[in-house]
């Protein structure tokens, strides 16, 4: 049914998309840039990419940040063709995509505003993606429900609130668990929505989501090793569902120590392969690891047609490009050597 | 339709290097003859030479670095600097434009005009200096601009300010006056304050800031200061798309004591973003200092600017004054500014397009020289690539000029390099055989060359498809689309279009009549055929005409028929109007398109079986060499020529003797007979024995024999033999070979012959497998396009039925009503559908049908069309929108 009834509303997007696709950096692309050896050498292999109409041509800023932005602009404008493109239900599935967006920003500017940071350098910080109206406004707020109350309320993120308002003042620790509670009916919210987009869709989306719960699951512990956050509030932070739930999500809320989490993990297929194919024991080899995972899901996601999972999948890839990109340009900035450029080609890159 | 804009952009320069002197005639037949030839270049006459050989523009430059990416290549510093101009220019360009001083169409025309003007780039800028130059102008022109913009944006502050206090005043006043009239009127300003508490939502005018601000005041006045500093308000701008979230944040962070009172003033230079943008003027009132901060914070996060509005009036009137003043002190000055800046570009301006024009063309030649190899010493640099054989000396000459003009100390080296020499670069050899193909078109032949293209480009001296296209097309077109009154309109867009001609080129066109532009020549000849076959068809609007005298037909009561008095000739040109308008009028008129339609088929198949014979007569074998291919004339051409002549050509000599005969035999039953019973003498029932039809069973039983041979001669011996040929070879190993010219080292002569060895590899499954698909391709192909040449028929009774129902059902209907009114309404429905549906539409698809009968019908008979087209660096060619 699926395929017979797709293309009808969403046809066009998703070939737009599988256009964008095609036009990631490939692996020879990265590896030319590595052969790179000034900002001006770099600007000028962009220039024969993708993203060469949108290095614009009239500035002469040739600063890494503002290449940067350059390269996040054209991802934005992409995300929004696509946004207008896109009929209801992919409108709505492609605007939940943003709510992480969202997320981070808000809590950026309020841990910003915590640190006396300016409110416009905090602005300029912020993702595109995750901008809405009254964003700058978090900063009047003081507590939790003076947040919710002045501004949350009229974003779409108010629904996750529900149930996690504490009056007190924000602080980092509050702030950090915030939002983990947001993510984590996020992820639920997303989930449940794929769920009810049914098909092909709910399939793709369901890996996403949740290796998506088991990598903040994971995270939460690794983060919370030496802070006093107590068992319940951990779980209290785990998704409802994913590869660990509920077992390994309960061992995991326990551990005291990075070896456990190790050990935990090699129960559970996905991941014990992973940490066993890495020798490292570092807590930095674990997000790697698993960012690496996420793009490969992010290719099989493309290998299937007649889904939204590869809008999602694209907008992950096209994060994993610009971050790759921030790491050859601060590389390139830091020292001409090539050995340092050398560091980021391990990175997960895809030579799609 | 997407050939036309190619057509258009190749056009001018193609024009104009045939107009240049010193060209051997060219022919349209087959491609130029091309060398590939190598450049050594001393470095010091390098850049010149290169600017020299793009005015020229007859070389074709092979990229000798391919390995090298953009930014490793030699001279990527100065493409960056040339770059770095352009955008200056650019730049520049923005700023004219901006201040109204340049058109920037007008200006990228004129350095298009700039770039083909040989004189203009002979007094070359020096490259340095423009740089120079440039880099002033645009240090002035920025340090201009920036001034101004701070003038501006003070400016946009005091428009917002002036506002603030117009508006802001105003909702005082009125509050004030409402107050007043209530508190006259004898209620406490405490039943007041309370009636305007509840009235503050419904109406802007509620007296409740007023009687706040009075009671403020009053608390004030009356030694009560914590009154006056606890009710605070803040007055400024926000913009209007955002006021309605103000407003909601602002009632939220202040629990609900908040009164905002607000009033549209439409666009306004907002001073922080330097545009327009519609603004609302607020005022904001509130109590306490701590929402105070809270309310300043909210204002900066809605990018609300905020102005000190003072609480009296009269010092509000003070301050206005003071504003206007200083506004028109600042307008004084910033149109100094201005003043200064336009000098600046206007002088600018004078230069521009000489300066673009250089820029572009050296950024061309840095471009092109990045594409050379540089010896090793660089003393020298190495450049290949192809040149049309005619115009070998006129390049010499460039590379002589250059030379001489640099003072190098020695000329460059011309050679030509042989397809046995070892290449530089990889895949040379293959490089070699492939040489591109370059026809020099004319402005009117351009056209139909753009047609031929757009299906593919000639393979290197194949028979070019477009000379017969220019007449086929045109008429297959007309047949389709013939009506006399049609033809004139069209030859009107068309004609006009050709004799202003000068003045549209000059003009930029939408994307539509630049497409009919393009195709102008086209468009004349079109209907002119168009006209030509109306007067066959006889019809103008679906009318006939008696151009040629009266019917010579007659009725005769008698007979109850129309018969043709003795002696009388039949209707001299074109069909008889007798015949319109009679119930017989569509079985005749069908009947004749519809042989007519096969006729023409045929013939114009036939057409492409002859050429395929001229190119296997000069089958080319490299850039300047060519051989006969006998085996593909005898065991091809030959039999495909008699399988179609047997087969459809017998149809159509049958139509033409049945036309010429007035022969009663059925066509239809002779070709089915022919196939399936052969030898069958009977030609219908209505055909007599004496019929000149009749009796041809014989020769029909013969043809359909031949056509039968001619299937398995097609398929079999080509393939055997060329199997045959190479087993031979190979026995008798290289000996037959050319010796090469040049065996100076064994390991180039290894080279060759492995690359030699790698080309003959020889795959006789593939060869089998190829040949039987064109063969079987061949023979349905007959049947089917035969079948497909009918859509002419189709396509003209398409166009005359329509042209006919507008007519009668708009025109006759309307006029029959005798009404002014509806024969008004009715020729402009007839007008319409004249123009929208008959000279658009139906142009349109008889335009795709007549292609579509050139690109499959026709061109498949010899067409290979996998050749890739003549690039040559040419200054003249730079595209401008590309800058």
């Amino acid at each position: 049914m699926e395929m017979a009834t797709f293309n009808l509303n969403d046809g066009f997007p998703e070939a737009i998309l599988r256009g964008f696709k095609g036009a990631l950096l490939t692996s020879s692309d990265y590896s030319l840039m590595c052969q790179c050896e000034s900002l001006d050498d770099m600007k000028m292999h962009l220039a024969t990419t993708c993203y060469g109409n949108s290095l614009d041509k009239d500035s002469n800023l040739n600063t890494t940040s503002h290449l940067i932005e350059c390269c996040t602009d054209k991802f934005v404008e992409e995300f929004q063709y696509l946004r207008c493109q896109a009929d209801k239900r992919l409108g709505e599935f492609l605007d939940i995509c943003t709510y992480p967006y969202m997320i981070d920003n808000i809590v950026l500017i309020v841990s910003g505003c915590l640190h006396n940071q300016q409110t416009h350098e905090l602005l300029e910080k912020c993702h595109p993606l995750g901008m809405f109206d009254s964003i700058a406004t978090l900063a009047v707020a003081q507590n939790m429900q003076e947040l919710y109350d002045l501004v949350l309320v009229d974003t779409p993120l108010a629904k996750y609130f529900h149930g996690s308002l504490s009056s007190e003042d924000l602080t980092e620790m509050h702030i950090e668990i915030m939002r983990n509670k947001l993510y984590k009916s996020f992820i639920e919210d997303f989930h449940q929505f794929c769920s009810k987009i049914g098909g092909t869709t709910a399939e793709v989306m369901a890996t996403f989501l949740s290796f998506e719960a088991d990598r903040r699951a994971i995270a939460i512990t690794l983060n919370s090793l030496g802070t006093d956050l107590n068992r319940d509030d951990k779980l209290s932070l785990f998704c409802g569902f994913g590869a660990l739930h509920p077992y390994g999500q309960r061992d995991l809320a326990r551990v005291e120590d990075f070896d456990e989490v190790t050990k935990i993990l090699s129960g559970y297929p996905p991941y014990s392969l992973l940490i066993s194919a890495s020798s490292g024991s570092e807590e930095q080899m674990v997000d790697k690891i698993m960012s690496g995972y996420e793009l490969e899901l992010c290719k099989d996601a493309f290998m299937q047609q007649f889904h939204y999972g590869v809008f999602w999948s694209y907008i992950k890839l096209k994060e994993q490009e610009i971050r790759n990109l921030i790491g050859y340009l601060s590389a390139l900035c830091k020292s001409n050597t090539a050995e340092s450029t050398m560091v980021y080609r391990s990175e997960p890159h895809l030579g799609v | 339709m997407a050939h036309f804009e190619g057509v258009n952009g190749g056009e001018e320069s193609s024009s104009r290097l045939s107009g240049s002197p010193g060209h051997a005639s060219t022919s349209l037949w087959r491609s130029e003859e091309m060398q590939f030839v190598q450049l050594v270049i001393p470095a010091e006459a390098a850049h010149d030479t290169v600017a020299r050989l793009g005015h020229v523009g007859l070389m074709q430059f092979k990229d000798l670095n391919t390995d090298k990416s953009a930014f490793q290549r030699t001279y990527a510093n100065q493409v960056k600097r040339c770059d770095e101009m352009q955008r200056k220019l650019r730049f520049l360009l923005d700023e004219m434009v901006k201040v109204g001083i340049a058109d920037a169409d007008a200006k990228l025309q004129a350095v298009t005009h700039a770039l083909a003007d040989p004189e203009l780039l002979e007094s070359s800028y020096e490259l340095d200096e423009l740089e120079v130059t440039l880099e002033e102008l645009e240090k002035d022109l920025v340090s201009i601009t920036t001034a101004a913009s701070k003038l501006r944006k003070s400016e946009s502050e005091l428009v917002e300010f002036q506002l603030v206090l117009e508006k802001a005043g105003q909702f005082f006043e009125d509050a004030k006056r409402t107050g007043a009239s209530l508190r006259g009127s004898g209620g406490s300003p405490r039943e007041v304050e309370l009636s305007g508490s509840h009235h503050a939502d419904e109406s802007i005018e509620s007296p409740l800031m007023g009687s706040d601000f009075t009671h403020a005041r009053q608390g004030a006045a009356s030694g009560y200061p914590g009154l006056s500093s606890r009710l605070g308000f803040i007055a400024g701008l926000v913009p209007t798309a955002k006021l309605h979230q103000f407003e909601r944040v602002a009632f939220r962070a202040m629990r609900g004591n908040v009164f905002l009172k607000s009033s549209p003033v439409g666009p306004v230079r907002d001073p922080a973003l330097d545009e327009k943008v519609n603004k609302d003027v607020f005022v904001i009132f509130f109590s306490g200092d701590r929402s105070r901060s809270k309310m300043l914070k909210i204002c900066d996060a809605f990018a609300a600017n905020r102005y000190p509005l003072p609480e009296e009036p009269h010092r509000q009137a003070q301050m206005h004054s003071e504003v206007c003043t200083r506004l028109a002190e600042l307008s004084s000055t910033s149109r100094a500014g201005d003043d200064q800046g336009r000098a600046l570009m206007l002088r600018a301006s004078h230069h521009w397009e000489s300066w673009m024009a250089a820029t572009m063309a050296e950024k061309a030649t840095y471009h092109a020289m990045n594409k050379f190899s540089i010896d090793v010493t660089s003393k020298c640099l190495v450049a290949q690539g192809w040149i049309p054989s005619a115009s070998r000396a006129s390049i010499a000459d460039a590379l002589r000029y250059a030379a001489a003009r640099s003072n190098a100390p020695v000329e460059t080296i011309f050679s030509t390099v042989q397809a046995s020499a070892g290449l530089r670069g990889g895949g040379g050899a293959s490089d070699l055989r492939n040489p591109p193909t370059y026809f020099r078109t004319t402005k009117v032949i351009t056209a139909f060359q753009g047609l031929v293209d757009a299906y593919g480009v000639a393979r290197y001296r194949e028979m070019n498809p477009t000379v017969f296209t220019i007449v086929t097309f045109p008429f297959l077109f007309a047949v389709m689309f013939g009506d006399v009154g049609h033809g004139l309109l069209m030859l009107m867009a068309g004609l006009y279009m050709v004799l202003n001609e000068k003045k549209m080129q000059k003009k930029k066109l939408n994307d539509i009549v630049e497409m009919a532009f393009g195709g102008r020549y086209l468009i004349v000849l079109m209907s002119v055929f168009s006209i030509y076959t109306g007067l066959l068809y006889n019809e103008m609007f679906s009318i006939p005409m008696t151009l040629f005298g009266p019917t010579k037909w007659v009725w005769s009561s008698d007979q109850d028929k129309y018969v043709m008095p003795a002696g009388a000739a039949p209707y001299a040109f074109g069909v008889d109007p007798i015949w319109h308008g009679t119930k017989t009028e569509l079985t005749f008129l069908n009947s004749m398109k519809m042989k007519m339609s096969i006729v023409l088929g045929v013939i114009q198949m036939l057409l492409g079986v002859a050429v395929s014979c001229f190119n296997h007569l000069q089958k080319p074998t490299g850039p300047q060499t060519s051989e006969r291919d006998t085996l593909s004339i005898t065991c091809e051409f030959v039999p495909r020529l008699l399988f179609l002549t047997c087969t459809f050509g017998y149809l159509a000599i049958l139509i033409l003797v049945k036309w010429f005969t007035a022969s009663k035999a059925d066509l239809y039953l002779l070709m089915i007979n022919m196939f399936l019973s052969p030898g069958a003498n009977e030609c219908g029932k209505n055909c007599p024995e004496t019929d000149p039809l009749y009796g041809l069973g014989g020769l029909a039983g013969f043809l359909v024999f031949v056509a039968f041979c001619c299937v398995p001669w097609m398929l079999l011996p080509k393939p055997l033999i060329i199997r045959k040929r190479h087993a031979l070879k190979s026995q008798g190993g290289h000996a037959y070979g050319i010796l090469s010219a040049e065996e100076d080292s064994d390991g180039d002569d290894e080279n060759g012959n492995a690359g030699g060895g790698e080309e003959d590899e020889y795959n006789f499954g593939e060869e089998m497998v190829h040949q039987m698909i064109h063969t079987i391709e061949y023979v349905l192909g007959s049947v089917s396009n035969t079948a497909s040449y009918l859509r002419l028929w189709a396509l003209s009774l398409a166009h005359s039925q329509l042209s006919s129902v507008f007519y009668e059902k708009c025109f006759v209907a309307a006029m029959e009503t005798g009404s002014p009114v509806a024969i008004v309404i009715g020729f402009y429905v007839w007008a319409m559908a004249t123009l929208g549906v008959l000279m658009v539409m139906e142009s349109l698809s008889a335009f795709l049908h007549a292609l579509r009968l050139h690109w499959v019908e026709y061109q498949n008979k010899f067409y290979v069309g996998d050749g890739y087209s003549f690039e040559p660096f040419a200054f003249q060619t730079l595209n401008t929108n590309e800058t």
